[in-house]
């Protein structure tokens, strides 16, 4: 812990120049994740880790930030729902949560999955607002994102498609649904290559939508670092209004891609949960 | 001589040579259609913004590997 400021950023600065004179391991040390806060020059915090029955749990980063965004969530909207119930009318900020609620309802639950559409919509609003917040919690200094680890949206992804499944086969049958996936009116001689293609595109879909989230909140964060890292590459601080000036640019585009991955994550679940209940080739 | 290093790089380039060139093809195309129709200018905001996420979710995979590749 520093107590003298001007140590902390002397301090601060040789160590970061040391460190990008030797390549740009550290840019990838500061996106990923670690068994600790960081917060230098102001400290660390260490964070526990558990031995649960040989396994080794760590509590890192990523997971106190995955629970701040889940906290932050069960507020924001259970406060909403409880003024819902007690009088139709919302305050400034229920009135807030709703636009966004609505949103999903009206403008990627309906069109896309057709009838039966209120089934889905909670899982849908969770996804939607889990991304968006996680994605926004990743914007404030000092803090992580959550979304940038493959792990998670991995998890997201897999959870997405078993949605997807148990839809499509509540709907139509187990064995409809495998039926429904091919399209009708084939040759004969098509169908084992159709069967093929069919059932690796069940899984391929969720594995993009995991890619496409992680690559681009982890893309957006590489190169702010990049960018904040080029002052001490080029080892002087005439670059600096340069560098700064574009960081915020790209910290400000961030902000778009953050709302716009949410929002591409529900819907693409919401397109392929209408596939499988709706099956219509 | 790390020639991993090396693809990383030209790989990347590559990649944003496809979807530069795919995310020009559609804002040609939304604005063309934009100042034909104006009063669809939303619509056609809404259908650019999307296909453009989708398209830069491409160029991302492979950036993904480029990430893998440089940092052998």
């Amino acid at each position: 812990m520093y107590t003298d400021s001007l140590k902390a950023i002397t301090d601060t600065t040789a160590a970061a120049h040391e460190q990008a004179s030797q390549g740009s391991g550290w840019i990838l040390h500061h996106v990923t994740d670690g068994r600790y806060l960081d917060f230098t020059p102001f400290g660390k915090i260490d964070l526990p880790v558990f031995n649960i029955g040989g396994y080794e749990l760590a509590i890192t980063r990523h997971t106190i930030f995955m629970w701040v965004a889940a906290i932050i969530l069960l507020i924001m909207l259970i406060k909403t729902a409880q003024r819902y119930k007690k009088t139709k009318i919302p305050n400034r900020f229920t009135g807030a949560i709703e636009v966004l609620i609505l949103f999903v309802r009206d403008e990627i639950a309906k069109p896309s999955i057709g009838s039966g559409y209120e089934k889905f919509v909670p899982y849908l609003l969770t996804t939607f607002f889990f991304i968006l917040f996680a994605n926004f919690l990743g914007l404030i200094p000092f803090s992580a994102t959550v979304t940038s680890n493959i792990s998670l949206t991995a998890t997201l992804a897999a959870i997405s498609f078993v949605v997807t499944q148990w839809g499509g086969m509540k709907k139509n049958g187990v064995f409809g649904y495998f039926k429904g996936l091919i399209p009708h009116g084939i040759p004969v001689f098509l169908l084992p290559i159709m069967i093929v293609v069919e059932v690796l595109g069940l899984f391929t879909k969720p594995f993009a939508l995991a890619v496409r989230l992680f690559a681009n909140m982890i893309a957006g964060h590489i190169v702010i670092y990049a960018l904040i890292g080029l002052i001490f590459a080029m080892g002087t601080l005439a670059v600096a209004p340069v560098s700064v000036g574009m960081a915020l640019f790209i910290n400000l585009l961030e902000i778009l891609v953050a709302s716009l991955q949410a929002y591409i994550f529900t819907m693409l679940s919401a397109v392929f949960i209408g596939m499988a209940v709706h099956q219509e080739h | 001589m790390d020639l991993a290093h090396l693809a990383a790089g030209i790989g990347a380039a590559l990649t944003i040579i496809g979807g530069g060139f795919g995310i020009g093809k559609l804002a040609a195309a939304a604005m063309e259609a934009t100042g034909r129709q104006p009063e669809a200018g939303g619509g056609i905001r809404t259908s650019m913004i999307i296909a453009a996420a989708l398209i830069e979710g491409i160029s991302l995979f492979a950036l993904v590997i480029c990430f893998i590749l440089a940092g052998k």
